[in-house]
């Protein structure tokens, strides 16, 4: 294959794919690394060290950590500022804009949407971190072995993980999600790992081989340090850091990919409380009713934003070759 | 003493001619994240036409900072001339405006870099870039200036030329991409080549085929030569005079034998005492002590007097300036004159 | 450069097999065809039965998928349930998402490029800043979402532009729904359009062609964005295949009749034939765009050398 700066998992297909948007940007990270230093005034210091105290100086990474902390509060503690019932409807009040105590109105159904908004948070933060979870961990295993180890292990894995890109993923979604009949976010989450595994996997697989070439680990190893020992201790740590961007980047992407999926009914399913189904049932309505659309939308875009955000200055903070 | 090509205005009769170049007291800071970084702090040499400076010191000595000062190709920001004066044929560049520093570069002095590899462009043919010298500063057509580009591959001795103009950098090994890089600057005939480690990245064996093409070149045009390198065995054949550099500062200048014979400062002679010698052999090769310091934190005083074996209580606190040692010598030590004798420092510590 | 173009033909192979087995197998293995064709009404047994002979539903999945493969490559994508033959829905969808596709292409390539280049250029000024504050709005913006809001303001409440569009699909309709297409790969566009200039900007050979006396102007066209544009033209490249494969939210919204809306109504209707057909072309389709890329690559980087 020949060296390429935009490797395939960089393709979003199409307008759902915004999960795969991140993937290749992180592809700048691994071979920024090995720029680090140079300079007279760069004092030794380590990467993780360094990385914490650029980021704490940070305010992107400052403003988005609060925001994803609040979010995840909120995702298991709604009851903390929505006293409401999310499901309680009064038909008499539908489609109405805001009144004291709904500030954002009501839905088509007559169901205060400040409370489905701040219900809907649990749903995305549990899809979004269950799935890079699985995602992370899966393709991280898979693709380290298949960096450390090369050979056939590695080639068919290459295949394999082509074999997913292939798949434009809101088409495998539809297909896949259409024929369960599960009402939990549990098929999501799957399903995402299934397809979000191999962008994991190439990440996790080129850092691999980038530091099995470090002369640090080849000393080690023809000082005959096992396999094992040199997979998790002198590998593992270095390669480690662009598989932690790219899977902050993807949660983002991962709770944007969910509520796509579920606005074309194919995701999460009432009764759960999704903004992906608020924003697609709004959707009708938009002429007369836009603030349905507008707050769970909103707060969508929020929750994937903070993600991002994070992402990116964890990037920066890790990659100091593009200050 | 000026190239034919270059009509110059008559020296006034009274005054001296004018170097080729001059720098005077020039200082060059770096504003970083990390603070302030001092690389360049009052350095002045001269170099004449026909003259070869070598410019020695380590890295972070402020060598070639000094040089892209004087090409006017700083990475600014971070970097900053703060100070002094760039006299090229008398005339301050610092005070030129950008495009006429533009039309200057290049044309008029030239540079070669150290790593031809990364320092030519990977996606464009060897002709282009060489071609695009005479396109730009000449107006020349593309045709004409292709025709140019295989004539200077000649004159730098790459064999085959007319068949390799139109091949890229990487297609050539690393002393003929050296050889290119010299074409490069030497096309427009400039009257001075700045050479940043200009064979630091290649073999032995092909450092001196290069080094022994750009003595004949600058011979052959007149030209001056300013050799920056931090390996003294390099310059020992080819340069007139040598200024040592160390922390942004020149700590002795000399013709290039009388700094080999007796130097003046003590980092020199440090320098000159760890390079291997067969004479030598079996015995423990001298090492200078510590490291560099950092241009954040320079300390004060002598720069040097944290390593310096002569170093007393007035090297803490007094800087020393530039002492005459000698008609176009000249150290920066408050104890030059026990240095050149090379006798024990009386109250040694 | 033939033999390398051959290898990747081979090694497309298994991939092509693999993508195509997997969603046959969602559609097939998971989905039941026969009772989707009756809808809410149960089928009756013997009729069933016959339907499933005739599709070869009653045979193994391999085999079915030889089969259908088989026909295939005899240019025979089969009927949708409705009877009308795949290859007519595709005829008139892919022309519809194609143009979509250019136009989506076509403003990543201006905006994007453009936006990035100036930000490259100008890295930790205000534009940059904006650029950037833009870029990560625009990621964080669903696409649905963004359709929506788009079609709502610009088509309903301001009427600048009609806010569906009509089966012709006319390019001049299909600038906002390419408008809203292209968004997220704009912004990454944009992103690697910065990066890479920024990357390239402190490269040797720019100091170099700075240290020529060339003016700046042609030390950024044609040293800098020269090589800091090779990966934003491969990503645009690759871009194009994936784009085609999934205007489905897009198609939703503006009611645009092309491939994404098909294979909408296909996997509603659980109408496999459509289904399986366009992917198929899809993956095709897919696989080649990354393919292309790979060789224009070597073309634009002339040290990449295809063995």
């Amino acid at each position: 294959m020949p060296e390429r700066y935009v490797p395939n998992e960089a393709v979003t297909h199409g307008d759902g794919g915004t999960a795969a948007l991140a993937m290749a940007e992180a592809e700048t990270l691994e071979g920024g690394r090995n720029g680090r230093g140079g300079s007279p005034r760069d004092k030794p210091r380590s990467l993780w060290g360094d990385a914490w105290r650029d980021l704490r100086r940070n305010p992107v990474f400052l403003v988005s950590a609060l925001i994803i902390l609040f979010l995840v509060v909120i995702a298991i503690w709604p009851q903390l500022i929505a006293d409401g019932n999310p499901y309680r409807a009064d038909l008499a009040k539908a489609q109405e804009g805001s009144a004291p105590g709904h500030p954002f109105g009501f839905d088509t159904q007559g169901r205060d949407v400040y409370t489905r908004t701040v219900y809907g948070a649990r749903a995305s933060i549990t899809v979004g971190i269950c799935a890079t979870a699985g995602a992370a961990l899966l393709g991280s295993a898979l693709g380290g072995l298949a960096g450390f180890f090369g050979g056939w292990w590695d080639a068919l894995l290459s295949r394999v993980a082509d074999i997913f890109f292939g798949i434009p993923v809101l088409l495998g979604g539809l297909v896949f999600l259409s024929v369960v009949t599960s009402k939990t976010v549990w098929p999501v989450v799957g399903f995402i790992v299934l397809l979000g595994w191999p962008q994991i996997a190439r990440i996790a697989r080129g850092s691999v081989v980038t530091a099995k070439q470090n002369d640090y680990v080849q000393a080690a190893r023809a000082l005959g340090a096992s396999s094992g020992r040199l997979l998790l201790r002198h590998i593992a740590p270095n390669a480690v850091a662009p598989v932690i961007v790219v899977a902050t980047i993807a949660l983002g992407t991962y709770i944007s990919l969910e509520a796509t999926l579920s606005y074309l009914g194919a995701g999460l399913k009432p009764p759960t409380v999704s903004w992906g189904i608020d924003i697609s049932t709004a959707s009708t309505y938009i002429r007369n009713a836009p603030h349905m659309l507008l707050y769970p939308a909103g707060a969508l875009s929020i929750t994937v934003l903070a993600f991002i955000m994070l992402g990116d200055a964890v990037r920066d903070a890790l990659d100091p070759k593009l200050r | 003493m000026a190239t034919a090509t270059t009509p110059e205005p008559a020296p006034d009769p009274g005054t001296p001619a004018p170097a080729l170049l001059d720098v005077r007291d020039l200082y060059v800071e770096f504003r970083t994240r990390d603070g302030l970084a001092q690389a360049v702090n009052g350095v002045s040499y001269r170099v004449d036409a026909g003259e070869t400076l070598a410019v020695l010191g380590e890295s972070g000595s402020g060598k070639s900072v000094t040089a892209q000062a004087i090409m006017g190709i700083l990475d600014s920001p971070p970097g900053f001339v703060t100070g002094g004066e760039v006299l090229f044929r008398g005339r301050d560049l610092l005070k030129a405006t950008p495009e006429e520093r533009r039309k200057v570069r290049g044309a008029r002095m030239a540079m070669i870099f150290q790593d031809a590899l990364s320092s030519l462009n990977p996606v464009l043919s060897v002709g282009a870039q060489l071609g695009e010298m005479y396109e730009v500063h000449q107006g020349m057509k593309r045709k004409d200036a292709r025709a140019k580009a295989v004539e200077l591959m000649d004159r730098v001795k790459i064999p085959a030329a007319r068949s390799r103009v139109g091949d890229y950098p990487h297609q050539f090994s690393g002393g003929m991409r050296q050889r290119i890089m010299i074409a490069m600057a030497l096309a427009l005939e400039p009257d001075l080549i700045i050479a940043d480690e200009p064979t630091t990245a290649l073999d032995v064996t092909v450092q001196a085929q290069v080094m022994d093409l750009l003595a004949d070149l600058q011979r052959e045009y007149d030209m001056g030569l300013i050799l920056i390198t931090h390996d003294l065995g390099v310059v020992a054949d080819v340069a007139d005079r040598i200024a040592v550099m160390y922390a942004g500062r020149i700590v002795e200048t000399a013709p290039i034998h009388d700094l080999y014979k007796s130097p003046a400062h003590p980092y020199t002679r440090g320098l000159l005492d760890s390079i291997p010698r067969l004479d030598q052999k079996g015995q423990e090769l001298y090492a200078i002590k510590g490291l560099p310091p950092s241009l954040t934190a320079i300390p004060p005083g002598c720069p040097f007097h944290p390593r310096c074996p002569r170093a007393r209580d007035v090297c803490t606190t007094d800087r020393p300036p530039l002492y005459d040692v000698a008609p176009g010598r000249s150290s920066a030590c408050h104890f030059w004159e026990e240095t050149v004798r090379d006798e024990e420092p009386p109250h040694a510590r | 450069m033939g033999r390398y173009v051959i290898r990747r033909l081979l090694q497309m192979i298994p991939v092509f097999i693999g993508s195509t087995f997997l969603i046959f197998f969602m559609v097939y293995a998971l989905g039941d065809p026969v009772a989707a064709m009756f809808g809410d009404r149960a089928p009756d047994p013997a009729t069933a039965a016959r339907i499933r002979e005739e599709l070869l539903l009653d045979q193994p999945l391999w085999k079915q998928y030889l089969h259908y493969m088989g026909q295939i490559f005899r240019g025979d994508f089969g009927t949708a349930f409705n009877g009308q033959p795949v290859t007519e829905l595709m005829g008139t969808a892919f022309p519809v998402t194609l143009r979509l596709t250019l136009v989506a292409i076509v403003i990543e390539i201006i905006v994007g490029v453009t936006l990035g280049v100036l930000s490259g250029l100008r890295r930790g000024r205000a534009l940059d800043t904006s650029v950037l504050v833009f870029t990560l709005v625009v990621v964080s913006i669903p696409t649905f979402v963004s359709g929506y809001v788009l079609q709502f303001l610009l088509g309903v409440k301001w009427g600048w532009v009609k806010p569906t569009v009509s089966t012709d699909a006319y390019l001049d309709e299909l600038l906002l729904p390419g408008v809203v297409l292209a968004l997220v790969s704009l912004a990454y566009v944009t992103r690697l359009t910065r990066t890479s200039l920024a990357e390239n900007a402190r490269a040797d050979y720019v100091r170099t062609a700075v240290a020529k006396g060339l003016p700046r102007r042609r030390v950024v066209t044609r040293h800098l964005l020269r090589n800091s544009l090779i990966p934003v033209v491969t990503f645009i490249g690759t871009d194009i295949g994936s784009l085609m494969g999934g205007a489905i939210v897009t198609e939703r919204i503006f009611n645009i009749h092309g491939v994404g809306f098909q294979l909408y109504q296909g996997i509603l209707r659980q109408n496999s034939p459509t289904v399986v057909g366009f992917v198929t072309v899809l993956v095709l389709v897919f696989l080649f765009a990354n393919l292309v890329v790979d060789l224009l690559y070597a073309v634009l980087d002339p040290r990449i050398r295809y063995a």
